[in-house]
């Protein structure tokens, strides 16, 4: 972040009325994105990633709150003169107009001159690869290639900051990463503020500067992949990134008794909940040595999964825990179904959400 | 498969008759254009002739009735083709107070009989002391072809995508500008169809134009007028000519389509 904000959501609500009932989409989002940043909105569907994204375009009007593009409060300022761009998730080609007339709409529109506008689609054609295809239709077009141009006609405009809407959601696998690392690779060189919307949480974090997770049209947590997926604020965020162990109970002297072992939670006390990552804990045994934190369970499943197997431990409380273990060296497992084991952690692996 | 061959001849058969039972009153049309007829009626087959094109405008009612028609079909069109590709834009995109009226309106419009239209438009002309003329008549042509295009716009209408035009707005359109390069381009099929329609419903309405014509004489009008002393040759040109024309644009429509595809 330059400490510029290119987008600013204060105090943000959405309310819909459909049918006599109001819903409430957004309640209440607060957030700052710098210029330059690769920003994006995680979140499940039906959170409001749309909405809130639709409110930085200028398409929805916010119920409450305001929003500011680069220091400018454009709460009731229309689509069309916004210097924003949005990429649909459907795309949103215009199907009677060829590649070139799409790409150049946004550059007509805008008065620019007829050499300007020819030397821009043309660069911009060149990025995306479609150099050669500009008299195509796009439904001559397969999906990366009108993915391209969707991208290509938004970012010919220059716009201060880009607006994707779940872009890669209609691709297949394969295509998606290869668009993933694309992607990525174009907002380094146009050095554009990219607004991602997904609810693909591995997208997220391979991509993003920052991330915001949104529940139920909130905010969760606000903050880089590293510390979303090492330290979550919440459970919700938690359960939503990876795969994450919750394990709750009553803490006294910075120990948590839990499963017949222990769970070190230093300079807590009282009732806690902590989560910790599978790949974090060891399996095995023997017990293990003091100052980590310990518990012992029965493994009721193993699966292996190439590059690591995963086990289902159950507690004696009944808590499931789920433990990755890299296939580092040999392919044979460290414990079998029914074996008795401990497992254990470090004590800075294990992250209290709030009591 | 003998079985399914005999069968196929039959099919080919049985389509082949369809095709000339649609197609033979047109064809007698065409034919007794060029019949060199003596008598009033043209029912009999007398010769060949082209006498009937060279004299086509000579006599003057019938050309009258011509100009008048294509003019209120003209007319019609345009203004039909305007107000129901907005109705039909209106009713495919948005749910607002009335539209369910519409809606119902738009249907009751279409299954309304055209005789119960017709009097209850004179009834409503008499009563407000509108003079009948070709105005009126534009005005129940209007009327009666409305529903049918915004029945076909508003099919197109429902299948588009929204955020098409939102893109257009998103890349620096205003209102019309999107209209005009994005959202009309998209539903113009419909409104052609939709025109071409309203057209065909105009140019050949007997039943209202009686009601609300006054003294306006139209082709159609003429010709009923015709039939007890004898139709002129020249009805069967008119038509053949209306008819290729008709033929041209289908043709036309049909090429253009298969060229954007
Ligand atoms: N036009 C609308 N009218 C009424 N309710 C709406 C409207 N648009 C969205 N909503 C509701 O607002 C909530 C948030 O919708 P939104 O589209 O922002 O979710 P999203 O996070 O983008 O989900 P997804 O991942 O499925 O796209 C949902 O409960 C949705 O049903
Ligand atoms: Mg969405």
């Amino acid at each position: 972040m330059t400490g510029l904000s290119a987008i600013e959501l204060a105090d943000v609500v959405k309310e819909y009325h459909s049918h006599g009932e109001v819903v409430q989409a957004v309640k209440g989002v607060t957030l700052g994105i710098g210029e330059g940043e690769f920003f994006s909105l995680l979140g499940p569907s039906g959170c409001g990633k749309t909405t809130t994204m639709r409110m930085i375009a200028g398409f929805e009007a916010p119920t409450k709150g305001v929003v500011k593009l680069y220091g400018q409060d454009v709460t009731d300022v229309p689509p069309n003169k916004r210097d924003v761009n949005m990429v649909f998730q459907s795309y949103a080609l215009f199907p009677h107009m060829s590649v070139w007339d799409n790409v150049a709409f946004g550059l007509k529109q805008r008065k620019v001159a007829q050499a300007e506008i020819r030397r821009r689609v043309g660069e911009m054609l060149e990025i995306i690869g479609l150099t050669g295809r500009e008299k195509r239709m796009p439904r001559a077009l397969s999906g990366g290639q009108q993915q391209r141009v969707a991208l290509a006609r938004a970012l010919v405009n220059q716009p201060r900051a880009l607006l994707l809407d779940e872009p890669l959601g209609a691709l297949d696998l394969k295509l998606r990463q290869a668009m993933q690392i694309e992607l990525k690779r174009i907002q380094r060189e146009v050095g554009i503020t990219f607004v991602y919307v997904t609810h693909d949480q591995s997208e997220a974090l391979t991509m993003s500067d920052r991330i915001a997770v949104m529940n139920d049209g909130v905010v969760e947590q606000l903050a880089g992949p590293r510390e979303i997926y090492e330290r979550p604020a919440t459970a919700f965020v938690a359960g939503f990134i990876g795969t994450s162990n919750l394990l709750a109970g009553a803490a006294t002297g910075g120990e948590m008794k839990v499963g017949g072992g222990r769970v070190l939670v230093p300079g807590h006390d009282g009732d806690v909940t902590v989560t910790v990552r599978p790949e974090k804990i060891t399996i095995g045994t023997d017990e293990p040595a003091q100052g980590l934190s310990a518990v012992k369970g029965t493994v009721s499943e193993v699966v292996y999964l190439g590059t690591y197997n995963s086990y289902a431990v159950s507690l004696a409380d009944g808590a499931e825990i789920t433990v990755f273990q890299q296939n580092a060296h040999d392919a044979t497992a460290t414990a079998e179904r029914g074996d008795s084991v401990w497992l254990s952690w470090q004590a800075q692996h294990s992250y209290v959400i709030g009591s | 498969m003998r079985g399914g061959r005999a069968g196929d001849r039959l099919l080919h058969l049985y389509t082949w008759l369809i095709i000339l039972w649609l197609s033979s009153p047109i064809a007698v049309m065409i034919l007794f254009g060029f019949n060199d007829k003596r008598s009033k009626s043209n029912t009999t087959w007398q010769g060949f002739t082209l006498r009937w094109y060279a004299e086509l405008f000579d006599i003057s009612d019938l050309t009258t009735a011509l100009a008048n028609s294509l003019k209120i079909a003209v007319a019609s069109t345009v203004i039909t083709v305007v107000i129901g590709t907005m109705l039909g834009l209106a009713l495919g995109r948005h749910r607002f107070r009335g539209s369910g009226v519409t809606n119902f309106l738009v249907f009751a419009a279409i299954s309304t009989p055209e005789l119960v239209m017709g009097a209850s438009l004179l009834s409503l002309f008499v009563s407000g002391n509108v003079p009948r003329d070709s105005v009126t008549i534009i005005v129940a042509h209007v009327l009666f072809s409305l529903s049918f295009v915004v029945v076909t716009v508003r099919a197109r209408v429902v299948t588009l995508d929204p955020s098409l035009e939102e893109a257009a707005r998103d890349l620096g359109a205003g209102a019309w500008a999107t209209f005009r390069l994005v959202t009309l381009p998209s539903i113009m099929p419909a409104v052609l169809a939709g025109g071409m329609l309203s057209f065909a419903l105009s140019i050949d309405d007997y039943v209202v134009t009686s009601f609300v014509n006054g003294s306006t004489v139209t082709f159609p009008l003429w010709i009923v007028g015709a039939v007890k002393t004898g139709i002129p040759a020249q009805v069967n040109v008119m038509g053949t000519l209306l008819f290729g024309a008709g033929v041209l644009i289908a043709v036309g429509n049909a090429v253009a389509a298969r060229r954007r595809s």
